[in-house]
């Protein structure tokens, strides 16, 4: 036995990235969850719209925030706002009672704001006549509704980055990464060759699991399948690069399966899929920023609950686009390093030494 | 171009930090002819091998070899996919170097014949005995028709039989024009081969035909039957000792390859090269 102890701690010495994972992930993990798991929403977002929004933006207070009045508007204009995810509920005055809109999509708020509209009625104060209280997108407040939308990117996180980490540190460590190398194939070619299965198998995932939450557990799907269906694309271009780039940084199938995990974490907990983002704090929020998850749970519950149009979605388009720039170029790059580089990479990271582009007939 | 062509290495320089693996190395693989690089293990047969396919770009030094389209390289790990069957691997070789499918299928069935896998077409490479499967290595690297053949190590671990198999593959290749370089441990594959590098740590130590190496082999050689007292300059050869004597000239024995190529090494070591 103790020949073994020695052994392992030999190897585990050896492989810095598992030792480094050992010890210091659980300690991040701990402070950046620590920090991120709450469900308490101490804010919510608020729209004023008629005659008395005015009235009503002095009268509310917190956890109520009015970010915005429009006297000259009225029911519509409150209900695009909530649409469009502005808000996160919507006071309409001018009626013979206020009419309070709740965006039912997002969960958290909407329960803390109708757990605070009862205090007020209860303890007075607040609007001054008890108001006609309708949550839109989720009149249930059903949890499946919110979650599928968002369970449909973690799939595609699974087959994007997992999957496909595994498909180039494969093609190293069976020594089929240099064959590839020397044949006339572009390292585009390689690349997309790689990704393109993966992205089908993906799709197909992804219907699947649309079809069953919307069969199964009834989850409405209320928007454009078109707005949709170019947000799950642009999301799985960058979990697909995501993909690759772990695959061409790691050294093993074990490492790229690690570092694989790393990404999907932060994303289940950090997207706001889980956590209401407004509740997670500033310190770590700004993590999420950098996850594609958010931005496809952002589309695909905006599009799937509330038929949010592609327009007041740009900005998740736009941030999910440049990740994919990014992490796209970056893969890319990894990958033309392996099979053609211009000069000489030493000790790259799959222990390849180098990997270089033929000359030609004449070098 | 006049003539027939002919691919190779001159001057190739390779380190690895700060290891040299290859120092102003160079080799000619004339068409038509089978060259072996032979040298144990960190010799850097494979780095020179690397460096005549494209894999590896020198330091220094130049490689004239033919476009990746009229290459073909087996590497030391086979480069043959284990989860696709025989005449999958093939079809994907074929397909990446531009041939036609009938043509692909044609030749392929041929050479699996030939090397005894026409009934393992349909198993998974992965499944192949090593023989097997260096043989569908060598076989998917020839495939379309290469006109430098660079093949690392390809006998190595293989049952005599499967050996004769892959060197009717590289004896076939060679008859049709192509130039054949292979690495190898052993020096009964290197006395096959038209012409021999034999390497050392790095270092070209002897280069020509067999029988000029043999003939450069500098002092003399002589048998014995126990073992001799100073080892630093004999080994042994099946029962008895073979015993180098840097300053003779009366041979008791006359040296074959494998005698001249360990006598280069003992020279190289000794730094009487």
């Amino acid at each position: 036995m103790w020949a073994m102890i020695v052994k392992e701690f030999r190897q585990v010495r050896r492989d810095r990235r598992t030792l480094a994972m050992m010890i210091v992930l659980p300690v991040l993990l701990l402070v950046v969850l620590g920090y991120a798991a709450s469900f308490d929403v101490k804010t919510i977002t608020v729209a004023a719209s008629g005659p008395q929004a005015a009235i009503v933006s002095r009268q509310l207070k917190a956890p109520f925030d009015i970010t915005v009045t429009a006297p000259g508007q009225g029911r519509a204009w409150a209900q695009n706002q909530l649409r469009d995810g502005k808000v996160e509920m919507a006071v309409v005055t001018g009626g013979s009672k206020p009419e309070v809109l709740i965006d039912g999509s997002q969960l958290f708020a909407a329960r803390a704001a109708l757990a605070a509209l009862a205090a007020l009625a209860h303890n007075g104060g607040g609007l001054p006549v008890t108001p006609n209280v309708t949550v839109l997108y989720n009149p249930g407040l059903t949890t499946s509704d919110i979650m599928i939308p968002g369970l449909c990117g973690v799939v595609l996180v699974f087959v994007g980055t997992i999957i496909t980490s595994l498909g180039v540190v494969r093609e190293r460590q069976s020594g089929t990464l240099e064959q590839l190398a020397v044949m006339p194939l572009r390292p585009a070619d390689v690349f997309l060759g790689k990704i393109v299965p993966y992205f089908l198998v993906a799709t197909v995932d992804l219907a699947i699991v649309l079809g069953v939450g919307i069969a199964i557990f009834g989850v409405p799907f209320r928007g454009s399948p078109a707005v949709f269906a170019l947000g799950a694309l642009l999301f799985l271009f960058v979990t697909l690069g995501f993909g690759v780039l772990i695959s061409s940084v790691s050294q093993n199938q074990g490492q790229a399966i690690q570092l694989a995990m790393m990404t999907l974490l932060p994303q289940i907990l950090l997207s706001g899929l889980i956590f209401p983002l407004t509740s997670i704090a500033a310190g770590v929020r700004w993590i999420a920023y950098f996850l594609p998850l958010t931005y496809f749970n952002q589309i695909a519950r905006g599009v799937m609950l509330r038929a949010e149009p592609i327009g007041p979605l740009w900005q998740s388009f736009v941030f999910l686009g440049l990740l994919g720039v990014l992490v796209v170029t970056g893969a890319t790059l990894r990958f033309r390093g392996y099979l053609a580089p211009a000069g000489r990479e030493h000790g790259g990271p799959g222990g390849n030494k180098a990997v270089a582009h033929p000359q030609g007939a004449s070098a | 171009m006049t003539g027939p062509a002919q691919w190779g290495a001159s001057g190739i320089f390779v380190a690895y930090g700060k290891t040299v693996a290859l120092a102003d190395v160079s080799l000619s693989a004339p068409a038509g002819q089978v060259t072996a690089v032979v040298g144990g293990d960190g010799a850097g047969k494979t780095t020179l091998l690397r460096c005549l396919a494209g894999a590896l770009a020198p330091d220094r030094g130049s490689v004239r070899r033919p476009p990746k389209e009229r290459a073909g390289y087996l590497p030391a790990s086979s480069g043959i996919y284990p989860d696709l069957t025989v005449t999958e691997n093939l079809d994907f070789r074929a397909t990446g170097y531009g041939m036609s499918r009938a043509d692909a299928r044609e030749r392929a069935a041929a050479y699996l014949d030939r090397a005894g896998l026409a009934a393992a077409a349909d198993r998974l490479a992965g499944q192949l005995s090593g023989g097997m499967r260096q043989k569908l290595a060598v076989i998917a690297a020839m495939l379309h028709q290469p006109e430098l053949l660079v093949l690392d190590e390809p006998t190595t671990g293989v049952d005599p039989v499967s050996r004769s198999g892959l060197w009717w593959l590289i004896a076939h290749a060679a008859a049709q024009g192509c130039a054949v370089v292979l690495a190898t441990t052993y020096l009964d594959d290197a006395e096959r081969a038209a012409s021999v590098l034999v390497l050392d740590a790095g270092i070209a130590l002897a280069s020509g035909t067999g029988e000029q190496i043999v003939a450069a082999m500098p002092g003399a050689l002589r048998e014995e039957t126990a073992r001799p007292a100073d080892t630093t300059r004999a080994w042994r050869r099946g029962g008895r000792w073979r015993v180098w004597d840097p300053a003779g000239d009366a041979a008791s024995v006359r040296p074959d390859l494998q005698d001249a190529v360990t006598v280069a090494a003992l020279a190289a070591a000794a730094g009487q090269r």
